[in-house]
């Protein structure tokens, strides 16, 4: 059910880990969903020297966060912004219909963490969004 | 990977060799309609009635109230829709619980948004029905009450022998889906008044695609399928004849095995939680700790989430199943643990590990051993167990349930 990619990212997940005195955390996702994400990051002028992450959730979300780490790291601001969930898809070489939502996750979850790093240094990043609560999951309709 | 250890016997069983050489003949052989009428079609006319008297006996039915069906679901659709339809002057109300399988919660669905009322009874945190709950919402109106054998998700055996005392004391028509139970635990459907029940053939060892409902006489129930005369005019369509055979062949092995097999399979079970349970902390088992089939294992690992687990235990050659929402494709976790009042964290960290006959102890120890670095390794991944050990959050499974890695 999962490519060969999302396999390895989840089996030897890339820079998975917590952070001491992290510049910025974002932590997204519920538990209600099943999927919880952080994404820990280091900003040295304007780019990003490193990045981690923790992941709660199935092997899409572990895959998916792991791989939205290695598409920001030595990224500016600007580019990190620019990792949206589409091309943390196309680098795992697509994920099934039911695990679109986790690569959304890991985009909302870089940004959250782009969100608190500008929150915690006062600082505007243009076209940066707070993180919201979201869920996206789509309710399946079922009728008879 | 070279190692496979299949511990998803509730999913589906391999069929036995002597169920499989018992059915061969009837694909290439005796391949005759059983509605036509010369004499090289009557044996597999015989081989069906065979079969049906089997299924009867083990059940302590007469052969005439077992009807062969495509398997549970259909079974189960069957029961449900026939009687609500068969019995709408006498009223329009049915009672279930939230833990069915989805082949009677859907069925009661659909009626719901037929014009019908249904009554879907809580559990408790053991996933029993509470039997004053069902007294008090049974009312003139309701016509039946269909409650499940034994869970598929947590194992909980129901009591089935008051369930049926109850709507037999009020009239009422008791159905009750057995796929998880039939030959598993004994059944007397007379000594428990049960009226109708379903039973499936691959969940026993035997083939995929057959099943029957067992219907007490004097029940009315029309036909779902319609069609030939088959099944005395209640069921259309050619009988398939070898699975039918295997089906029969799977109960006449496993009854009189059943005691000495549950036996062992209830002390394997027990075995396994205890080895879970002191290997790995922050675990809660769901289900009932004794009324619970012999092969069902259901446990919960607080901090991380069930695919996950299945993965890495497939990775290690290990079949078995999650009531996470993950693997169920749906927004919700399972509904049958949300039932039984587990919070979703907790709900998304569980495994079922259902055994049966190939089981060993080295497999379950091996087993027990592979949860040790994978339970760990999932926590060291995961945010929520960062938050518990930073003290941000308190572990559910020690203040809620009062459990430290401890029965």
């Amino acid at each position: 059910m999962y490519t060969k990619k999302v396999m390895d990212h989840f089996t030897n997940p890339r820079n998975m880990g917590d952070m001491d005195n992290a510049d910025g955390v974002g932590t997204v996702g519920n538990a209600k969903c099943g999927d919880i994400m952080r994404i820990y990051l280091k900003v040295e002028n304007g780019i990003i020297e490193d990045c981690k992450f923790k992941t709660f959730g199935c092997g899409a979300a572990v895959a998916t966060s792991s791989m939205a780490t290695e598409l920001v790291l030595g990224k500016t601001i600007e580019e990190a912004l620019h990792v949206t969930n589409k091309a943390v898809m196309e680098a795992l070489d697509g994920l099934p219909k039911a695990k679109v939502h986790c690569s959304l996750l890991a985009e909302e979850a870089i940004q959250a963490a782009l969100w608190d790093y500008a929150q915690k240094h006062d600082i505007t990043i243009e076209g940066l969004e707070p993180p919201k609560e979201t869920d996206h999951h789509e309710e399946e309709e079922e009728d008879f | 990977m070279d190692k496979k250890i299949y511990l998803d016997y509730a999913a589906t069983t391999p069929a036995r060799q002597g169920v499989i050489d018992e059915m061969l003949p009837y694909f290439g052989e005796y391949y005759g309609n059983p509605s036509s009428i010369y004499e090289f079609a009557q044996h597999n006319k015989e081989a069906i009635d065979k079969s049906r008297d089997i299924i009867a006996e083990a059940i302590k039915a007469k052969a005439q109230e077992v009807f062969f069906v495509s398997g549970g679901t259909e079974a189960d659709n069957w029961a449900i829709r026939g009687i609500a339809e068969n019995y709408k002057s006498k009223g329009n109300h049915i009672i279930t619980t939230k833990t069915e399988h989805h082949a009677v919660i859907h069925t009661c669905d659909f009626l719901k948004k037929n014009g019908y009322e249904v009554t879907y009874l809580e559990v408790d945190a053991d996933g029993l029905v509470n039997i004053d709950d069902l007294k008090a919402a049974i009312k003139e109106t309701t016509i039946l009450v269909t409650i499940m054998y034994a869970n598929n998700e947590i194992g909980t055996i129901q009591p089935i022998k008051e369930i049926g005392k109850i709507c037999k004391e009020n009239g009422v028509i008791f159905h009750t889906d057995a796929v998880q139970a039939f030959t598993h635990i004994p059944i007397d459907v007379n000594e428990m008044n049960i009226d109708l029940m379903s039973m499936s053939s691959h969940k026993i060892y035997g083939p995929k695609g057959i099943g029957a409902l067992y219907v007490r006489k004097g029940i009315r129930l029309r036909a779902l399928i319609h069609g030939g005369a088959q099944e005395r005019n209640r069921r259309g369509g050619t009988e398939n004849v070898p699975a039918i055979v295997g089906f029969g062949k799977a109960v006449e092995i496993a009854l009189p095995e059943l005691t000495e097999e549950s036996k062992r399979l209830e002390k394997l079970r027990d075995y396994f939680i205890e080895l879970v349970h002191e290997k790995v902390p922050y675990v809660k088992l769901n289900g009932h700790k004794t009324k619970r089939l012999p092969n069902n294992v259901n446990i919960s690992f607080e901090f991380i989430e069930g695919e996950s687990l299945l993965i890495m235990l497939d990775m290690k050659g290990v079949c078995a199943s999650s009531g996470s929402a993950c693997t169920s494709g749906s927004l919700d976790p399972s509904h049958v643990l949300l039932a039984i009042g587990l919070p979703h964290e907790i709900a998304h960290g569980s495994l079922r590990v259902t055994i049966g006959i190939s089981t060993t102890k080295e497999e379950l120890e091996y087993v027990a051993d592979s949860l040790v670095t994978i339970v760990a390794r999932l926590r060291e991944m995961s945010p929520v167990y960062e938050d518990y050990i930073n003290k941000e959050i308190e572990s559910i499974i020690e203040t809620k349930y009062n459990l430290e890695g401890v029965i």
